[in-house]
């Protein structure tokens, strides 16, 4: 089987500091695979590569078959049009940390926007499909709550169904429970879990360790722009191999 | 002081004042409307990562805030003509206020979009909107709630302004005003009648424009 996302040589920095120094990745259909490590450590930015939410200059990313965002032409390295690009956004999912709710639309608004400028589907069938994942993230009898009627756990739930009723290729999750009050983070923890027995295909940034061991079918452990150690959630866990990543692994919360 | 009051030339010009009145409030509802949609091509002018693009909304913004709005009234209606662009008094007065009414608004919206928090424009782009359909169907409706108690306060503003039109004999409210007292030289009542009027309206506008603010607030 073919792999759905290939990541390899990603090289990105910002203004002179390089923030990715060469990503090789690879995930399968139905992966789960959990980004960690310290903050600065590049796992955010791999991610908002993959949605292109960042250019990154050297390197690619091939999802579902197609190069993401940058062509090669006449041994040119091209970056692809806006509407191309657009395109290929809305192959993938995106939670955000900070939910990112559209604030002047209900919750069945914000799902059914993607689905009618996007994929310009008629409104009924939006509808059904919103209503439908709403359901799913137990958002139903919310659905027409404005975003600031909603908790925080409920505005993520929400911004979940609003990213996977686009039905993406991939899910990614970018620390997702992280802006959440502490009982709060149960709940959207339960939603993805879910998307993750149903075999969505996701790539997570995470600080939830235990939830990261729990889901995953592969962790990845960043340490300044490289992967320091990946492996199966038993390994990286149980036997960290490298130092770095004991340490790490013991100031952590579990 | 021996002043003895006589309204009745008021109440007998009451229909003229009341016209004035109306065509007032036509040109600074028409003149907003125009200055809105200047304002804001202005503001992402003023935004935009293209240089020239930058340079001519910051030029036209500066030029027009740091001219008085009478200068402009008069050079849009005596200079223009003679530079081949010919308009009525109305149209002349209508297109001067929205121009000043632009150049205001495109400072409101700017500091709109500004504060405008960088995620929204994410989650659009991550659901695959284009940069244009962000704008359109969330930037744009976002920010216009969130300067709309700024809108209102330039509308009042812009209301007050129209009072300049009769520098060119548009015949709004402080012309048939000034008619009425040069026709019946009761000064005092005549002022007086005009001032309480555009009180009056100025203080119904803040009302309905207040009770709209709150219709369409978001939700909390």
């Amino acid at each position: 089987m073919s792999p759905i996302l290939t990541i390899s040589g990603l090289h990105k920095s910002f203004g002179k500091v390089e923030v990715l120094k060469g990503i090789d990745l690879t995930m399968q259909q139905g992966d789960v695979v959990s980004l960690i490590g310290s903050s600065g450590s590049g796992k955010t930015t791999l991610l908002r590569c993959v949605n292109l939410l960042e250019d990154f200059e050297q390197g690619s990313i091939e999802l579902a078959g197609q190069s993401i965002g940058y062509k090669q032409e006449g041994g040119q390295r091209r970056r692809l049009s806006e509407r191309e690009i657009a395109r290929q956004r809305a192959m993938t999912g995106m939670a955000f940390q900070q939910f990112n709710l559209f604030p002047h639309m209900t919750a069945i608004r914000n799902v059914m926007l993607g689905l009618i400028k996007t994929k310009k589907m008629p409104k009924d069938e939006a509808r059904a499909i919103a209503e439908k994942w709403l359901e799913r993230v137990g958002m139903g009898q919310r659905r027409d709550h404005y975003p600031g009627q909603l908790s925080g756990g409920q505005q993520q739930r929400v911004a979940i169904a609003r990213a996977i009723a686009m039905n993406p290729q991939i899910m990614l999750f970018d620390e997702v429970t992280s802006a959440l009050d502490p009982e709060l983070v149960a709940e959207v923890l339960a939603v993805v879990r879910d998307l993750a027995n149903e075999g969505m295909t996701m790539l997570l940034v995470t600080h939830e360790m235990r939830f990261a061991r729990d889901v995953s079918s592969k962790v990845v452990f960043m340490h300044q722009g490289r992967i320091h150690e990946e492996g199966a959630p038993e390994q990286i866990f149980g036997a960290p191999k490298t130092e770095r990543l004991q340490g790490f692994l013991a100031n952590s919360e579990f | 002081m021996n002043y003895d009051f006589n309204f009745d030339v008021i109440w007998r010009n009451w229909d003229l004042l009341a016209e004035g009145l109306g065509l007032g409030l036509f040109l600074a509802i028409v003149s907003i409307a125009i200055g809105c949609g200047i304002g804001l091509l202005a503001a992402f002018g003023m935004l935009s990562r293209h240089r020239t693009l930058r340079w001519i909304a910051v030029a036209y913004v500066s030029a027009i805030r740091n001219t008085p709005i009478l200068v402009l009234i008069l050079f849009c209606y005596f200079a223009l003509p003679q530079l081949g662009i010919a308009l009525d008094k109305i149209s002349s007065f209508v297109f001067t206020l929205s121009i000043y009414a632009g150049a205001y608004l495109a400072e409101v919206f700017r500091s709109g979009l500004v504060a405008l928090p960088k995620g929204l424009r994410e989650a659009g782009l991550a659901i695959g909107l284009t940069e244009f359909k962000i704008k359109t169907n969330i930037i744009i409706p976002v920010m216009f709630r969130n300067v709309l108690p700024s809108l209102s306060n330039n509308f009042i503003s812009l209301f007050k302004d129209t009072s300049l039109a009769a520098a060119i004999a548009v015949p709004e409210l402080t012309f048939y005003a000034r008619k009425i007292n040069v026709e019946s030289f009761r000064v005092i009542e005549t002022w007086m009648v005009a001032s309480m009027i555009y009180v009056v309206a100025c203080y119904v506008i803040a009302a309905l424009l207040r009770r709209l603010e709150l219709r369409l607030a978001v939700p909390r």
